[in-house]
């Protein structure tokens, strides 16, 4: 079981947590301005990368704040975990 | 006496204290300190149990959890019966009952073995090959009687009484295995006050030294660890597996070894430990050797022999062959020789004696090995590659050391492969994970020892300390005739040529179409010897054959252990309203909504459901019914965003819905797709009651949340969950007014006052109290939300006002008959994730004028505006139909045949007389007036399409 660093409440068990898909994928400001090929990829299209993942968790069970986690999707080892609106450390 | 073959004095047995016990009805004697195969080889009993494929008689390999042959089975009466449990690991209690495994009638007369006799016809793969045809009799023929003739214990029927415990622990180092690098390490680790966790399998702390003679430095560690305050030392504790971020788990044995238990203690425990260093010291296992008949009673791995002597006090026999690669055999050897075992020959198929042989004065034979076995239930001689056969009971084997790399590889890092050791051993350091020891590859008790202090000293400076000179030779040459791979699952050296010949060069394949390594032992004394084998035959070096891989569990966990107190009751929470104990005295018969319960009907006078539920609907429609809605979600929206937010996230508008009024809201995915359904109230300019479906309020509350933290952070809007803080009573039919009028103060109630879709806040008798004037019956309505500690109270003053006009407790089944008949939807029973508002005929709650909402850009995708998209319609049977059904446009017509849609909803009417049911149809509204059929497995039911409003389409009755 991972061990999860929320932002504001540290280290927690993984199953505090709730996934929530990658991160950096923002909703559009106009979505009506969006071809439907535009939409679909924002609805459906994601990285699924092997090696470093950017995405979001919750701390469902805790402040039931959302966050952004760096994981490495071979090893699982999470690198770095930041707030919504921070940059993603390089 | 305890047995014929005990030794005069010596090991670390009680010889004061004699247990009985008894194996397959029979009775002998033990010692305190035995485990049930020391005690079982002391009695001069080696057959103890037959081989899973081909019954053979088998006996005792090992001395550990190792082992692959001696399973049995403990009887402690119904419910507390374990099979498939090592005869090695069990600690012998006054009055323990064991019990072979797989064989009948009885261990030394087994009908089963004529599998042996037939062998030929069960090589690798047999199942796949030879009962390909035909294909009926896999499942009814084959499967049980292969079934029934292989296999392992039975499982136990009877429901288990034992109770099982999660401990949750944290500390700066885990150290598992208390041999001499474990108990080192724990020395170190522990001495500048570190928080240590010491777990061991075996009931004594002291692995490999608990078979040396008394050792001072053992009695002195285990005190001073024992007096350290932060160090907690768990024998018969396992760890099992090794779980990210250096969670282990560790199963606890607590009272398995003990006669009579003290009922106040659970069975076992199971240990999550979070350390922030684990030092893995989990030792090796020894290496059998592959010849024909390997696997014969009285067959033994050298060092196995050697603990029962030493620790057990045990002579496993008279006449001894060794057959080794291995230095380690020569000790064994010179300490069975000084306890009287005869040894007859050392068969070491290297060519130069080392300097352990020399030493050991043993009759050696250079360059030979063990070719073949003879004897039925019993080895009785050993047949050696320069054609010598020896008389003997006692084969003693020993292939090299196989360090335990298990835990190690299950973090995640990377083994690296020994040439000289023939083993894969762990790689480097990390600062979460060391090893050190045998599992290290390191050997020799001053290397273990200062290997062990490096890894628990917080520094971990290592060093590096070279092994003895005693190494396996040549990878084993392919034996003939039964030589035994795999002992558990018998894997011949054979079926490992047929999977190669055959084509299979994966070792992750071979393993499968053989399984080797497949059995309960997951492969602890045969991975290597396969690996070898394999590399051997498909002339490639072991290191690019790779090894599979190292699944946890270690040893088998019971279920009990991993469920702990998750059973029964407590598997799950149970979500109960104010109003259950009332509705339990009232004949409510109860379903679950997600975690909650709640009453689907009231019975009465030992009516049927129909009977209940059609009187309930009955009252409803013709005077008024009460209903218990506490199990609705409820989300308060608060702040000067609120209603922008909502505007948002539903597709109605909320901008310009006046404080005291209600709106219909439905909730989309992004994808457009309905997700929840539910009541806003408006309660004041920044103050939003929701409500949300009973199912969907956690996760509609999560949707919200996702929205108002990553979207649309700069709304100053806040949400919190009142689903628990509300109790919700709503009161339906036409006399419903009627009946609350005198209960509620503050409220003007009158049609005109307070009309359909309106929210009032006041006070029934002196209880604070939301009022919502709507209706999910399509009756004249209200829900009266009360704070939940009155809930009960309240809805005895409701039942008490509505005697006088027969009011009706009704359940979730009427409500579900009434809302149908209006053709009111439950999401996720009309919807199931792909179904849009337009579907639904939902169109009128999308605001036009709004110019974003969650999903909304999603329904204007192609697919979302086909005209063939499944719609909600009504549908006339001449009898209740099958929810799930399927609807076809030709009675005639043979599947496979187009579906058109689904029979979402079904019931009977008591208000229309007649079936009702609702449908998705493929573009459903234009088919209204059709005839379709509902194909069923004897006959096609005719069912006319219809709106899916069958009463009261202008509502009238909802506005009275």
């Amino acid at each position: 079981m991972l061990l999860i660093a929320c932002p504001w409440c540290g280290k927690r068990p993984e199953n505090e947590f709730r996934y929530g898909g990658e991160a950096h994928i923002a909703r559009p400001l106009d979505p009506a301005s969006q071809d439907d090929a535009a939409w679909a990829e924002f609805l459906y299209l994601r990285s699924n990368p092997k090696g470093m993942h950017a995405e979001r968790w919750r701390h469902i069970h805790g402040c039931g704040r959302f966050f952004n986690c760096v994981r490495d999707t071979v090893s699982d080892r999470i690198s770095a975990t930041y707030r919504p609106g921070e940059t993603p450390p390089r | 006496m305890t047995g014929a073959f005990r030794t005069p004095d010596g090991g670390r047995i009680d010889r004061t204290r004699p247990l009985a016990f008894s194996f397959d009805g029979r009775g002998y004697s033990g010692l305190r300190g035995d485990t049930l195969a020391s005690a079982l080889l002391a009695n001069g009993v080696h057959l103890v149990g037959r081989s899973f494929k081909y019954h053979r008689p088998r006996g005792i390999l090992s001395a550990g959890s190792e082992e692959p042959n001696a399973l049995v089975t403990i009887d402690r009466g119904a419910g507390r019966i374990t099979p498939n449990l090592r005869a090695t690991q069990l600690e012998l209690y006054d009055g323990m009952r064991a019990r072979s495994q797989n064989r009948f009638p009885s261990l030394a007369w087994d009908l089963g073995a004529v599998s042996n006799t037939v062998a030929p016809l069960f090589p690798a793969g047999f199942y796949y090959k030879t009962f390909m045809w035909p294909r009926v009799f896999w499942r009814h023929v084959y499967e049980p009687a292969i079934r029934a003739a292989a296999g392992l214990g039975r499982a136990p029927v009877a429901a288990d009484p034992d109770r099982y415990l999660h401990y949750y622990a944290h500390c700066d180092v885990l150290v598992i295995g208390a041999g001499p690098a474990g108990l080192a390490a724990a020395l170190a680790a522990s001495a500048n006050g570190a928080r240590v966790v010491l777990c061991d399998e075996q009931p004594e702390l002291g692995g490999s030294l608990l078979a040396e003679a008394a050792s001072s430095w053992l009695r002195e560690t285990l005190d001073t660890l024992a007096q350290r305050a932060e160090v907690t030392l768990l024998p018969r504790t396992t760890a099992f597996g090794w779980f990210p971020d250096n969670l282990v788990g560790l199963a606890q044995r607590v009272t398995d070894h003990l006669a009579h238990p003290d009922p106040q203690l659970p069975r076992e425990r199971l240990w999550h430990v979070r350390a922030s260093r684990v030092v893995i010291a989990a030792g090796a296992v020894e290496r059998p050797m592959v010849f024909a008949g390997n696997d014969r009673p009285g067959i033994m791995l050298a060092d196995a022999a050697r603990i029962y002597l030493r620790r057990y006090g045990v002579k496993v026999g008279t006449r001894a062959v060794i057959a080794t690669t291995d230095d380690s055999a020569y000790a064994a050897g010179v300490a069975l020789q000084q306890a009287g075992v005869a040894i007859c020959a050392v068969a070491d198929p290297r060519t130069e004696a080392s300097d352990a042989a020399r030493a050991s004065g043993l009759p050696l034979l250079l360059g030979a090995s063990a070719v073949a076995t003879s004897g039925k239930l019993r080895v009785s001689r050993a047949t050696l590659s320069n054609g010598e056969a020896i008389a003997c009971d006692l084969l003693l084997m020993c292939g090299g050391w196989t360090p335990s790399v298990h835990l190690y590889s299950q973090s995640r890092a990377r083994l690296r492969f020994d040439e000289r050791l023939q083993a894969f051993l762990p790689g480097e350091w990390t600062a979460q994970v060391r090893s050190a020891g045998a599992c290290n590859g390191t050997f020799g008790l001053e290397a273990c020892l200062e290997e062990g202090y490096a890894a628990g000293d917080a520094t971990g400076v290592r060093r590096h300390y070279a092994p003895p000179l005693s190494q396996p030779t040549a990878q084993p040459a392919v034996a003939s005739g039964k030589a035994f791979v795999d002992f558990q699952n018998d894997v011949t050296a054979r079926d490992l040529v047929i999977a190669t010949q055959e084509g299979f060069r994966s070792i992750e394949h071979v393993k499968r179409y053989t399984t080797t390594g497949m059995a309960t032992d997951q492969g602890k004394t045969s991975s290597m010897n396969t690996l070898a084998i394999v590399a051997g035959l498909t002339g490639r070096p072991v290191p690019s054959v790779g090894h599979t891989t190292f699944r946890m569990p270690y040893t088998p966990v019971t279920f009990g252990a991993l469920a702990g107190a998750a059973r029964g009751h407590l598997f799950e929470p149970v979500r109960r309203t104010p109003i259950h104990d009332w509705a339990v005295a009232n004949g409510a018969v109860f379903e679950n909504v997600g975690t909650w319960q709640r009453a689907r009907w009231f019975t009465r006078n030992g009516e049927d459901a129909h009977r209940a539920v059609a009187r309930e609907c009955r009252a409803v429609r013709n005077a008024a019914g009460m209903f218990d809605a506490t199990t609705l979600g409820k989300i308060e929206v608060t702040g000067p965003d609120a209603a922008e937010y909502l505007d948002r996230l539903y597709t109605g508008s909320f901008a310009r819905l006046a404080p005291g009024r209600c709106r219909y809201g439905v909730l989309l995915t992004e994808a457009g797709f309905v997700m929840d359904d539910g009541v806003v109230a408006r309660l004041a300019p920044d103050r939003f009651h929701v409500t949300t479906t009973t199912g969907g309020a956690a996760s509609v509350l999560h949707h919200m949340e996702d929205y108002r933290q990553t979207e649309f952070p700069e709304l100053r809007v806040w949400l919190t969950s009142v689903t628990e803080q509300w109790a919700v009573i709503a009161v339906q039919g036409p006399l419903a007014r009627q009946v609350i009028t005198p209960l509620i103060t503050g409220i003007d109630i009158a049609a005109e006052a307070m009309p359909h879709m309106s929210v009032r806040e006041g006070r029934v008798g002196e209880i604070p109290a939301r009022v919502f004037r709507v209706s999910f019956t399509g009756e004249l309505g209200y829900e009266i939300n009360v704070p939940a500690d009155y809930g009960l109270a309240v809805w005895h003053e409701v039942h008490a006002a509505g005697e006088p006009h027969g009011i009706t407790p009704y359940g979730t089944e009427a409500m579900h008959v009434l809302r149908a008949e209006k053709g009111y939807i439950i999401v996720g029973q009309e919807t199931d994730g792909t179904v849009i508002p337009t579907d639904l005929g939902l169109d009128w709650t999308i605001g036009r004028t709004k110019r974003d909402f969650v999903g909304k850009r999603s329904l204007a995708r192609p697919d979302m505006i086909r005209a063939d998209r499944r719609q909600l319609v009504g549908l006339v049977a001449p009898e209740v139909l099958e929810e799930g059904a399927q609807l076809v446009a030709d009675a005639t017509v043979l599947p496979p045949i187009a579906m058109l849609g689904h029979v979402t909803s079904a019931y009977w009417s008591e208000t229309l007389r007649r079936p009702i049911a609702l449908a998705m149809l493929s573009a459903g509204r234009a088919r209204i007036g059709q005839t379709l059929y509902v194909p069923m497995p004897d006959r096609s039911i005719a069912v006319r399409v219809t709106e899916p409003v069958t009463y009261d389409p202008e509502s009238s009755r909802l506005h009275a």
